[in-house]
């Protein structure tokens, strides 16, 4: 049997015999080959991803579903989770962002809650590059195009250049819905007897072995890999939304499962292996775009806008009557049977019988891991290249670079405001939208630091992971959970495999001790092409939750006399910082070393400064250092800022260098005594204040806030 | 008053409208699918809401301006009931011929979402009777297929008549006309009305600017208020 054009090594053969003891045949081992794949088995990360903290008190479903839900209060379950759509989107820019959208959307109705909120990563390359215009275009139209139509707002995302992502850009696609708590969606409920259902779209030939082509490099002739892109129908999506929860407030559905990658397969052989059943399916049932498909193809097909549905014999009619309504197609596929048994038949033919638990569990893959030879080049920093001479020119340029400049020009592509519930949209440090029918609001960041990963995996991902929650501490809100999407290189090469063993360790550990969760997420391997791998790209979002909504503090909301503090050290490190990257064309040096006990004491006082409305605005410090966070906090702001602050450090290690626990407050004056009393025992400084109509800095610069805002808002290019 | 919201299937906007009506004049909104000939009770007020109805796949509302409810449609406006495009549904009014002209791909070719200003043009109509003449709203927009087209002749014909309700403006200084408009639409108009004043077709989403805490202001609650006092005063509330 051909093994290998099904993706499977000669031992994973050997093994699949031994299971069955047999040879399986052609279908089969197509079959197996697909569950195996890297994509659909997590088979070289599955160990690692063990390491993260899952539990968590606002944890109601963790990692192993297709989303994960956290607990937002008054009855009501947030289901989120991110996921990649690289491979499709390097070699179809638009349908494959635009499927991403559609894919991520159908895990979220999967856990039986309304799509509510999107956001995306992007990591493109060189952005002066038509490669790169060309594919951002591409992407950007795709996600406005989907996400639009089938209405599910943008509300924020991350928008990351280096010439890394030239060959192969990066899309990662996160969606989240809200849930009653009893109409919550599980695919591990399926019982003996049930029927197994497939709602929407029919089975065509597109998409055919997609998790194959997302498990192995993108080679010279990606292009040819074209059969494998699917097609996106957001209008269909949207029927298959108001569908699904139309069946779930009636309770017509026991059990469901989003088709993504490796389709009808996966999703019937996952719900068959986690409720503990086994599935018989006939193919001559599968409603079929064309003719003349074979049992194979039909299984692994990635047709976009189906769902799987298990539905109890009883409710049936009720589920064929809501399907017309919508227009959607609707046909009963299978059965529901005793356990392990997964077995096809073709016009009473039995052509396919496994064991469910061998689709189920690939063996893991344990690949060596070895630190690059380059690791200490990497690392260190060469700071005579780094010397600031001239500061406003240095901070024009930090605001208005590729990744420092306002991306309202892919934003305002998306529907932002859509279903009406978004409290903060796009160019906010912080996605805000309320919860249903409460005072509550859910807050949303979602953060990639990959310059720093590549100088040091291990903090550059703890670094990544500490932005994300200040984020949400500053805003004032309790941290439910994150989810995660991991875009790395061929874990084959030793020196790779590190580099994500050790960023997964840096999110871990900063979960673990900061209390986060990690609910749900996705890894994509093999980003590289001839040219090139990409650095270690983990992108992480995560959920808060805001019981009070008016309690929030926002940013941009400096007022004319407040004043302005730092908290936090006053410097942190110029090591793959946006700076020293401008400076130098490439990252090197590392960010700051973890800092728990720092980040706690950080923490507990931002919590109390939003809780008791004490501050008037306040944001952290991210890319581009205090300058880019005061200059940023400025412009949305729409006030001058007067800093009359003279630091001892260096020029560029005071303006521009980034990591830790710190921000900027614009406190009214009234509550100065209380705000310094209430930062007492970590390191504060009063920098400033809010006047005038220009960004001064005694010393610097004295910057227009209209040629500060023009940087920002039409960037250098 | 009594409101209905259509539902077509890809309309996305439907439950954003029905709760800006809902919340800020306090009463109940019908939500009619597509499919029914006739509404069960007889509305005031009968909105085609944004979205994509059909999927747009052909010309923007071309499909759901043959929809079975298009005939109930009708004639509620034949019998002078207030009937309100917004986004999608002024596209499938132009489509149905209730009101004139087409709605072209923005300028720019691409979606446009963001902050918008419109200045009420006139009042004479059964929507903004109760707001100022020349105020400027501020109502977000967001779609792809805004630019307000005619062919000059009729373009003066509807200038003359005085049916331009909305025009995009700048809210510094209260002007508005062609150069504010973010998609290119002739003589920057974003929304218009019937002969008899009781059809509004506009591509602004006041729905979007009426709940206090969301991101999009509030003028959208004196459009609505406007409307409901039409009514009161008229006596038929």
């Amino acid at each position: 049997m051909d093994f290998k054009s099904a993706g499977l090594s000669e031992s994973e053969y050997i093994r699949i015999i031994k299971i069955l003891e047999r040879e399986p045949n052609f279908l089969e081992t197509q079959l197996i080959g697909v569950m195996w794949s890297e994509h659909c088995s997590y088979k070289s990360t599955k160990r690692l991803l063990k390491t993260y903290p899952s539990e968590g008190k606002y944890v109601l479903q963790g990692q192993g579903e297709n989303a994960g839900v956290v607990d937002m209060g008054e009855g009501w379950g947030f289901a989120f989770k991110a996921e990649s759509h690289n491979h499709p989107s390097a070699v179809a820019p638009f349908q494959g962002a635009a499927t991403g959208v559609g894919g991520i959307i159908r895990d979220i109705i999967a856990m039986g809650a309304r799509p509510s909120v999107s956001m995306d990563g992007l990591f493109l390359g060189d952005p002066s590059l038509k490669k790169t215009q060309n594919l951002s275009k591409g992407i950007v139209e795709g996600i406005g195009a989907y996400g639009n139509a089938v209405g599910v707002p943008i509300v924020g995302g991350k928008t990351f250049y280096s010439p890394c992502y030239n060959e192969n850009p990066l899309v990662n696609a996160f969606s989240s819905g809200f849930v009653r708590l009893d109409k919550m969606a599980s695919s591990q409920t399926a019982k003996k007897g049930d029927l197994a259902v497939i709602l929407g779209s029919k089975t065509g030939r597109d998409g055919i072995a997609g998790a194959s082509f997302a498990s192995r490099e993108l080679d010279e002739n990606a292009k040819s890999s074209k059969p494998q892109i699917q097609i996106g129908d957001p209008f269909e999506e949207k029927l298959l939304i108001d569908c699904c929860m139309d069946l779930l407030s009636e309770k017509l559905i026991a059990s469901m499962q989003d088709m993504g990658a490796a389709g009808i397969l996966s999703s019937s052989s996952e719900i068959a292996h986690k409720s503990g059943c086994g599935i018989d399916i006939t193919v001559e049932n599968i409603p079929l775009r064309e003719e003349g498909m074979a049992p194979w193809e039909i299984f692994l097909s990635e047709s976009q806008e189906r769902m799987l549905l298990i539905v109890e014999t009883e409710n049936l009619e009720q589920v064929f009557t809501m399907a017309a309504h919508y227009d959607l197609d609707c046909a009963v596929v299978g059965v529901m049977t005793d356990p392990d048994r997964y077995r096809i038949y073709d016009k009473g033919e039995l052509i396919a019988d496994l064991p469910t638990s061998i689709l189920g569990d690939a063996p893991e893959i344990f690949w060596p891991s070895a630190e690059p030879a380059n690791m200490e080049e990497r690392a260190s920093l060469n700071s005579s290249n780094l010397i600031c001479n001239n500061p406003g020119k240095d901070l024009l340029s930090v605001i208005s670079c590729a990744n420092g400049r306002s991306k309202h020009e892919i934003w305002e592509q998306y529907d932002s405001m859509v279903q009406l519930h978004t409290i903060a949209g796009p160019g906010n440090p912080v996605a805000v939208v309320e919860v249903p029918d409460t005072d509550r609001a859910c807050l949303l960041t979602m953060e990639a630091e990959p310059n720093k990963c590549w100088t040091d995996p291990y903090m550059g991902a703890a670094e990544t992971m500490a932005l994300s929650l200040r984020g949400l501490w500053i805003a004032g809100a309790e941290v439910l959970g994150m989810t995660n999407c991991l875009n790395f290189a061929s874990p084959e090469a030793p020196e790779k495999f590190y580099e994500l063993e050790q960023c997964i360790k840096g999110l871990a550990d900063t979960c673990r001790s900061l209390d986060c969760p990690v609910v749900s997420g996705n890894v994509s391997l093999y980003n590289e092409t001839a040219s090139g791998q990409i650095q270690p790209t983990p992108l992480v979002v995560t959920a808060g939750l805001l019981i009070d909504r008016r309690k929030r503090l926002v940013s941009g909301n400096a007022m004319t006399g407040d004043s302005l503090y730092l908290v936090g050290d006053l410097c942190g490190s110029l090591g793959a910082s946006r700076y020293q990257v401008m400076k130098e064309g490439k990252p090197s040096g590392k960010t700051v070393e973890p800092n728990h006990k720092k980040e706690k004491a950080f923490r507990e006082r931002a919590l109390k400064t939003a809780a008791d409305g004490i501050a008037s605005s306040a944001r952290a410090i991210a890319g581009g250092g205090l300058a880019a966070a005061l200059a940023n906090e400025a412009i949305a702001s729409d006030k001058g800022f007067c800093i009359d602050f003279a630091p001892s450090s260096s020029n560029e290690e005071v303006l521009f260098s980034e990591g830790g626990a710190r921000a900027i407050y614009a406190v009214p004056d009234a509550n100065k005594e209380t705000f310094e009393k209430m930062w007492g025992g970590f390191p504060f400084v009063k920098i400033g204040t809010v006047s005038g109509d220009a960004f001064k800095w005694e010393g610097f610069f004295n910057i227009p806030l209209t040629i500060l805002k023009k940087a920002f808002t039409e960037g250098n290019s | 008053m009594k409101a209905a919201v259509v539902v077509f299937p890809g309309s996305n906007c439907d439950r954003d409208v029905e709760r800006a009506i809902r919340e800020s004049l306090k009463i109940k909104v019908e939500m009619v699918w597509h499919e029914k000939e006739k509404f069960d009770e007889q509305p005031d007020l009968v909105v085609l809401p944004g979205g994509y109805s059909y999927g747009d796949y052909l010309r923007s509302g071309a499909i759901a301006a043959r929809s079975p409810i298009i005939k109930a449609v009708r004639e509620h406006a034949d019998r002078g009931g207030l009937l309100l495009g917004i986004c999608n549904g002024f596209q499938i009014l132009t489509e149905t011929k209730m009101l004139p002209g087409t709605l072209l791909p923005n300028t720019s070719l691409t979606f446009i979402c963001r902050e918008c200003y419109v200045r009420v043009e006139q009042t004479d109509n059964k929507f903004t009777s109760e707001l100022n003449n020349k105020e400027v709203l501020q109502f977000p927009i967001a779609h792809h297929e805004g630019l307000f087209f005619l062919p000059e002749g009729e373009l003066k014909k509807l200038e003359d008549s005085g049916r331009v309700v909305f025009r995009y403006a700048d809210p510094e200084t209260g002007k508005a006309g062609a150069e504010f408009a973010p998609n290119g639409a002739l003589n920057g108009i974003a929304g218009i009305c019937n002969e008899k004043g009781n059809i509004l077709g506009l591509m602004p989403h006041p729905e979007r600017a009426t709940i206090a805490h969301l991101n999009g202001g509030t003028d959208g609650n004196r459009f609505w208020d406007s409307i409901a006092r039409t009514f009161t005063e008229r006596g038929t509330c």
